[in-house]
């Protein structure tokens, strides 16, 4: 052996192992056999955490009034391997009124691994979920019977007003993609799901905190460790404003019950909104708590799809609520210029017909007024033939995606990306590649596309869409993405048009004009001045929609509103009353046309609709 | 090598069946379940290292430690952060820990180094390449991958460095160096430097006769330790992570913290102390059924043979690892040639180190640093790794009772 001098070092090693055992024996001798007190706190003293949920922010509307709030609810919790043997299950049954079955299957669904994933007899596991105080206090008094129970409090919102349920949202549990992405959730927790209460979920839910309890060897809670000294207090969530006017709010879904359909109020200057009101709706009490996964099944299940946010997630035609914009693109590009007139033969017309009987020749002002078809329907030609179709079509094309770019600035064809809405859909703006691949790139021209002129064809908007035009155009050339919240965190995201202010000038002349003398005249305000647009959308599966487009005062602008119900008929008769209330109520703070009023509200178009 | 194998079944079984209770807890049968199929292909690798030819070993000693370098430089980039270390691999539903192989892998390169015909370890540049050898993979464990407590393992090997002919002096001075910080941050800075010059006064006094150079030597090594017990404070705040400083403190009994860090071993402590005599039963301890005791079934798991076989089961245990270890170093001593020697005490001084460092936490003794212990904590790195060891070291020593015959 090569190393046979340091041969004796071979004790030196299983020496310090022999040692260190010896050591650890003795401190093991004096901590097992020796010391008494480890035992007595193992016993007595053994610590439990529970987490402490806070209560989550509160949400009131522009002008302070509290919207939504927390009511307090309660779990009751078993840990299975402490109740024993000999575990008073009738008299436990007794005080939470429930029978002997109903406690059997309970446990079996507890039990069952596949059910309950988590399912464990040394942890905590909900027995009953969202008790309210009445319920839980006779189970509070006999605590002491039952070892291994315990109470978890929560907290479930609760609503001053049934209203508003497409935009505020709705709490539920989280999803296992929630818990995934965010460590802060675990299974069981609630989140807001949908609409305000989702997208402000991380400002509403406060921060989890924790307390630590003691508890004997039978499992029974011995009070707060250290009286509390090493708790984590929860932090409550931070209460928001949003932008909405509840009473704003429940008039339009007053007027819009017994209908499909939405309206959307937008304050123009700084795009806050402050209606937005999709019927059918629901009452949002039913989706809290026990009753919310039988409740949404049934909405999910209904045929008039209550859950689909018609402001938002609808799309439609714009019918003749598109002809403000087509004036001022054509005006601005120089299509037509503010004096222009054109020709209209009534009912005569071609290739578009007029709904309206009005003299002719038109000028602009007065197509707005009458809403007249023939008159856009040359504006729009004239603005795309103007540099003529060439040899292969290409000026005409360059006309259209120039007349598309135009139309594209009021925020049609896509979604608002920089707001705190959620559920959008972006509608549709034909593009020349659609025409082009349609019917090849020479073979369409303004005669083939014509549909477009009046609003019709494969235009697709929003109504969240109309209401932030009407809005463009109440601010005379730009919009600040519709939003909820009421800091002033978008007053620079101004988007603007590049269309001269003068004409917008000349387009809320013609609107102006609707109200006073023309297809909306039934409806003007006689306080103030109202602009607005008509629109009857041809709807292939049904009756006509009824559109109407709006703002008011024509001078400084307060509001600016878009309607729409579904299969109703003529714009002017159902969708302009409606605006024309919403505005006469949000400006004057009453509403003095109660006939009007009860004629709209009562009005039953569909019958499926539910009033919830 | 029958003892020794039994020794090892018998560990493994515990360990599994320990594992087993916990699992009660989370997910049911499948941690027990894991620990059994990492036994048992652990016994099949096992049963495969066997029928290898042995000086596979000793010829791609390199080559593995080379392969192995890369492995663990590239590991802090792939993997997770799992309880702040990047430590972990995870290839489909297994997870790896490179590091516990490293520590096999590390020894057969030392091994091979320090056994060649020509080396012999005179003075202190021989000891260079060992240190690197240890040194490197102990750098990239700390810092790249952030997990300390295998980064410590490799210390074991200076052990081995002194079996094979380091000066004493080398681990005399590490311990001292250890106290001294431990003084400094106990205490102060002044009683760490009168114990200072009172050793050293010693050691003068005692190479008085000896040579000049010596007393130099001292005075100069007596110098350094005073910077270093001035610099201790500073290395204590701005080195050491702040939890590896809370726990140092409660160790120290400078703090007292039930709740917070000092939590593990305050649950640890009640749990072992429970059990007695005779402890509370095979799966009846209360404190670590109810999950009371944090790692339970990894760097803990000592806390529930505390608690369920009481001091017999635990005084059981730890005999049991004495005699393992013991028998190690005896087949480490009877090995003909330097490369099956030295491995040999490597694997010997591993689980030495590893037993050591996981009851004295879970005890109290020393502070909390994360290493399983051998064949009882769950995991199937820390499983192979171990088996890994301990069968290339009986393939050596088979290879010795082939060349007898």
């Amino acid at each position: 052996m090569i190393n046979d001098k340091y041969y004796n070092r071979r004790y030196v090693i299983s020496g310090i192992a022999v040692v260190v055992v010896l050591v650890y024996i003795i401190k093991l001798f004096v901590v097992q056999i020796i010391d008494q007190s480890t035992k007595e706190k193992a016993d007595n003293n053994a610590l439990v955490r529970q987490t402490v949920y806070p209560s989550r922010g509160l949400i009131y509307d522009r002008n302070g009034v509290l919207l939504v709030f927390n009511q307090p609810m309660y779990d009751v919790t078993m840990i299975m391997r402490e109740m024993g043997n000999d575990f008073d299950t009738l008299g436990f049954c007794e005080v939470l009124k429930i029978d002997k079955r109903e406690f059997d299957s309970r446990i079996a669904d507890i039990s069952n691994k596949r059910k309950n994933r988590g399912f464990s007899r040394y942890t905590p596991q909900v027995f009953m979920a969202q008790l309210n105080r009445a319920d839980v206090a006779p189970l509070q008094e006999a605590m002491y019977k039952f070892p291994g129970i315990a109470l978890r409090k929560r907290t479930l919102r609760d609503y001053a007003y049934s209203s508003a349920a497409h935009a505020l949202g709705s709490v539920g549990e989280v999803s296992p993609k929630d818990i995934e992405s965010d460590d802060y959730y675990v299974p069981g927790d609630y989140a807001g799901r949908d609409g305000i209460e989702k997208t402000y979920e991380s400002v509403l839910r406060g921060v989890k905190g924790e307390e630590i309890l003691m508890r004997d060897s039978r499992g029974r809670i011995q009070g707060r460790f250290q009286d509390g000294k090493m708790d984590t207090p929860p932090q409550s969530g931070t209460d928001i404003r949003i932008s909405l006017d509840i009473q704003l709010q429940l008039l339009a879904e007053r007027l819009l019950s017994g209908k499909v359909g939405s309206a959307i109020a937008l304050e123009p200057s700084t795009g806050e909104i402050l209606a937005m009101a999709s019927s059918p709706t629901w009452n949002p009490q039913i989706l809290v708590g026990k009753i919310r996964s039988e409740n949404y099944n049934n909405l999910l299940q209904d045929e008039t799809k209550p859950l689909l946010n018609r402001a938002t997630q609808a799309t439609y035609s714009p019918g003749s609520t598109f002809k403000v914009l087509q004036a001022l693109v054509c005006l601005e590009e120089k299509g037509i210029r503010p004096t222009t007139e054109y020709p209209c033969n009534g009912p005569q017309s071609k290739p578009i017909k007029c709904t309206h009987h009005h003299g002719s020749p038109v000028s602009l002002e007065e197509a707005i007024e009458q809403s007249c078809n023939p008159y856009f329907w040359c504006a729009f030609r004239d603005m795309l033939q103007k540099n003529g179709y060439g040899t292969d079509n290409t000026p005409f094309r360059e006309r259209f995606e120039l007349w598309r770019k135009d139309i594209i600035q009021f925020g049609l064809g896509k979604r608002f990306e920089d707001t705190d809405l959620s559920e959008q859909v972006s509608g549709y703006i034909p593009t020349s590649y659609l025409y082009d691949q349609t019917y090849g790139p020479k073979g369409w021209k303004a005669i083939t596309i014509r549909s477009l002129s009046i609003g019709q064809g494969e235009i697709l908007v929003t109504p969240l869409q109309l209401a932030n035009e009407a809005a463009t155009i109440a601010n005379k050339g730009y919009y600040i993405s519709p939003h909820f919240n009421t800091n002033d965190s978008m007053k620079s995201n101004k988007h603007t048009t590049s269309i001269h202010p003068e004409y917008f000038e000349i387009v809320q002349n013609g609107m102006a004009r609707v109200m006073t003398h023309g297809t909306g005249r039934w409806y003007k305000l006689d306080s103030l001045e109202m602009c607005g647009k008509t629109g009857t959308v041809q709807n292939p599966h049904g009756k006509d929609h009824a559109i109407f487009i709006g703002f008011a005062p024509k001078e400084n602008p307060q509001i600016a509103v878009a309607v729409v119900v579904e299969n109703a008929g003529f714009g002017a008769t159902w969708a302009a009353p409606i605006a024309s209330l919403m505005i006469e109520q949000y400006l004057t703070g009453e509403i003095k046309r109660k006939w009007l009023f009860d004629r709209m509200a009562n009005a039953v178009l569909n019958e499926n609709v539910e009033e919830r | 090598m029958f003892l020794l194998l039994a020794i090892f079944g018998w560990l493994n079984i515990y360990g599994a069946s320990y594992t087993y209770e916990q699992t009660s807890i989370f997910d049911f049968s499948n941690r027990a379940g894991k620990q059994f199929v990492w036994i048992l292909s652990a016994l099949v690798m096992g049963g495969i290292i066997l029928l290898i030819d042995s000086k596979t070993f000793d010829i791609l000693a390199y080559i593995f430690y080379g392969a192995m370098i890369g492995i663990l430089i590239v590991t802090p980039f792939v993997a997770h952060n799992v309880k702040g270390s990047y430590s972990w691999i995870t290839i489909g539903p297994v997870s790896l820990q490179p590091a516990e192989f490293a520590k096999c892998i590390t020894a057969l390169a030392v091994a091979k180094y320090m056994g060649r015909y020509e080396y012999k370890l005179r003075d202190w540049k021989d000891l260079v390449m060992p240190f690197l050898l240890i040194g490197i993979p102990m750098v990239i464990i700390m810092f790249l991958q952030r997990e300390t407590g295998s980064a410590l393992v490799f210390l074991s090997f200076l052990l081995v460095f002194y079996r094979q002919g380091m000066s004493g002096f080398v681990l005399f001075a590490g311990v001292l160096a250890i106290v001294v910080f431990l003084i400094v941050i106990r205490f102060s800075i002044w009683p760490a430097l009168i114990l200072l010059v009172v050793i050293f006064g010693i050691l003068v006094w005692r190479t008085w006769k000896i040579k000049r150079i010596y007393k130099w030597l001292l005075l100069l090594a007596l110098g350094v330790y005073v910077a270093f017990s001035f610099g201790c404070n500073v290395v204590f705040t701005k080195i050491l992570q702040p939890h590896q400083r809370v726990r140092i403190e409660v160790l120290l009994g400078m703090k007292d913290d039930p709740s917070g860090a000092g939590y593990n071993v305050t649950q640890s402590m009640i749990a072992i102390g429970s059990g007695q005599l005779f402890g509370k039963g095979y799966l009846q301890g209360t404190q670590t059924k109810l999950r009371f005791v944090p790692e339970q079934d990894t760097d803990f798991i000592f806390c529930t043979v505390g608690e369920e076989w009481g001091f017999l089961g635990t005084t059981g245990v730890l005999i049991l690892y004495l005699l393992f270890i013991l028998r190690l170093v005896s087949i480490a001593e009877r090995q003909r040639d330097n490369f099956s020697q030295i491995y040999s005490y490597s694997v010997a001084c591993i689980f030495l180190f590893h037993m050591t460092v996981n009851i004295g936490m879970v005890l109290g003794l020393l502070p909390v640093i994360g290493i399983p212990l051998p064949f009882f904590s769950y995991g199937g790195s820390s499983m192979w790794g171990f088996g890994l060891l301990l069968f290339i070291l009986l393939r050596l020593d088979a290879a010795r009772i082939e060349k007898m015959h």
